[in-house]
């Protein structure tokens, strides 16, 4: 039986203006301007544009505003807007090693070349509210500075690399898969998943990350480095025929250092989990270099435990949290000739079991 | 420099400029006829496996480009970070005007002004910097 449904046409459209009226909130409190929400909710702009998978912090702040803070919702719209972008081209890849450092520290080593450089970081807060900022308009002591080397930061990894410690990072010039192009096919090479991963859930990938940690899959990782900085990206322009800096992009870059007993073509040596995601997301960041570890467990022959993060198709095909809550969400909307059929079996069923009660008395 | 390195120097200057600030710096725009308009798009950005291994796409930025021509024939080009169009035409008619050395000082005023940015950003994360020290122990006395 098939029921066209129609109308609610005016329902909906009162809805949407409510919807308006709120997200405006109380007029009688100033209306957050973008650029506000750019310069003080940044963390939060980082995180739309890391998982909407754009970097372009004015959309990101304009898509908070309009999805009334709601993360997902922001994500969503900036996934949607950039469907409408035609592809220019893809970027050199951009060399982190150059990256112009704001915060980078390593728990391997203690007295590294460049130091440890804590940055603007909430590490060593107490997680005490400060009831100041609740005052408005409180002056501010600047920010200290001291004599900065503006000389390149070398990669921890680098100095295990130089004495065969550690895993080499191979290098192909083969076009990596990019999953906005094509659909992800399983098994999926490292560079689709560490692009899958990237633009994930940050709470799905930390959960995944937090149970390889308490033992289901085993990941004991060291921070080797965790890096945030601007880069510079560069792209190839077909009408000069050499590559220019079309702008510059911050990005948190993680990499862990994993034990590795040896397989029977590797020597006992170090291996490496890597995260690198758009803006100041360490939490992320980290998560994502232990999930990336993780899911090479059969590439460097290790055991399969069963654990969740363990497995590819688990792990790749719930990242995506504007997949999720599609697919989760939709079960609200109308299902009323599919739950009709459910309703006519589930009478005849208690019908059936009825009768033969009675029949059986 | 060579020319080649020259006109990277400029156009990415010219990319990562602030399009209020462009503005300010060269208002006027000379005659000039568009070869393509101003178009907002996507780049896929990379990134290397490790740090330094294989490319993978990390996500896409916004992107705008525009080409022109002078009235003498000289073309200029611009990809800008962004989505601003006249930032993009700005930054194109820079790129033809450079090529025959005028607005130069539109360059050395933003080249100023970033390596200050930079500095000063630099210089707070230098304030940051771990100085460890290590204690005495009793054995070592």
């Amino acid at each position: 039986m098939y029921v066209a449904v129609k109308g609610g046409e005016r329902a909906i459209d009162n809805a949407h203006a409510w919807l308006a009226a709120e997200r405006r909130g109380d007029a009688a409190v100033a209306e957050l301007s973008l650029a506000q929400i750019r310069a003080q909710l940044s963390l939060a702009v980082n995180r739309v544009m890391a998982e909407g998978s754009l970097y372009d912090a004015d959309l990101a702040a304009l898509a908070i505003k309009q999805s009334r803070g709601d993360l997902i919702e922001a994500i969503f719209l900036i996934r949607a807007y950039r469907t409408t972008l035609p592809r220019l081209g893809a970027s050199v890849p951009v060399e982190t090693a150059q990256m112009a450092v704001i915060r980078r520290v390593s728990a391997t080593f203690k007295d590294l070349p460049g130091g440890q450089v804590l940055g603007p970081t909430f590490d060593y807060t107490h997680r005490l509210l400060d009831f100041k900022l609740a005052a408005e308009g409180e002056a501010l002591a600047a920010p200290a500075t001291a004599a900065a080397d503006l000389a390149d930061v070398p990669h921890v990894t680098g100095f295990l690399n130089r004495d065969g410690l550690i895993e080499a990072n191979p290098r192909s010039a083969a076009q990596p898969a990019d999953l906005t192009r094509e659909p992800m096919e399983l098994p999926a090479s490292r560079a689709l998943r560490l692009q899958a991963i990237t633009r994930g859930d940050e709470g799905f990938i930390l959960s995944m990350a937090y149970s390889t940690q308490r033992g289901y899959g085993r990941t004991h990782a060291f921070v080797g480095e965790l890096r945030i900085g601007m880069v510079a990206v560069e792209m190839e322009i077909p009408e000069l025929g050499f590559a220019v800096e079309i702008g510059e992009i911050e990005l948190t870059e993680c990499e862990t250092v994993n034990q590795f007993k040896g397989s029977k073509t590797e020597p006992p040596q170090f291996t490496r989990g890597y995260g690198l995601v758009f803006g100041q997301t360490e939490r992320k960041a980290i998560a994502m270099s232990l999930v990336d570890r993780s899911l090479r467990w059969a590439e460097l022959g290790e055991e399969n435990s069963g654990a969740p993060a363990q497995d590819e198709e688990f792990v790749l095909m719930h990242a995506d949290n504007i997949q999720a809550t599609g697919f989760l969400e939709h079960i609200k909307l109308p299902h009323y000739v599919d739950f009709q059929s459910e309703l006519e079996l589930v009478r005849k069923l208690r019908a059936e079991v009825l009768a033969g009660t009675e029949a059986a008395e | 420099m060579t020319t080649e390195n020259h006109r990277k120097d400029w156009m990415g200057l010219l990319a990562r400029a602030k399009p209020a600030r462009l503005a300010a710096l060269f208002p006027d725009l000379p005659d000039h006829s568009l070869l393509r308009a101003p178009e907002v798009g996507a780049v896929m950005v990379r990134g290397r496996i490790g740090g330094d291994g294989s490319a993978f796409n990390l996500g896409e930025m916004t992107v705008t480009r525009c080409s022109l021509a002078l009235p003498d024939g000289r073309v200029g080009h611009a990809h800008v970070q962004g989505r601003d169009k006249t930032h993009a035409l700005r930054a194109a008619v820079l790129d033809a005007l450079l090529q025959g050395g005028q607005a130069s000082e539109v360059i050395a005023t933003l080249r100023a002004e970033e390596a200050a940015q930079r500095l000063a950003r630099a210089e707070k994360a230098a304030a940051t910097r771990v100085e460890f020290f290590t204690l005495v122990r009793g054995e070592d006395q």
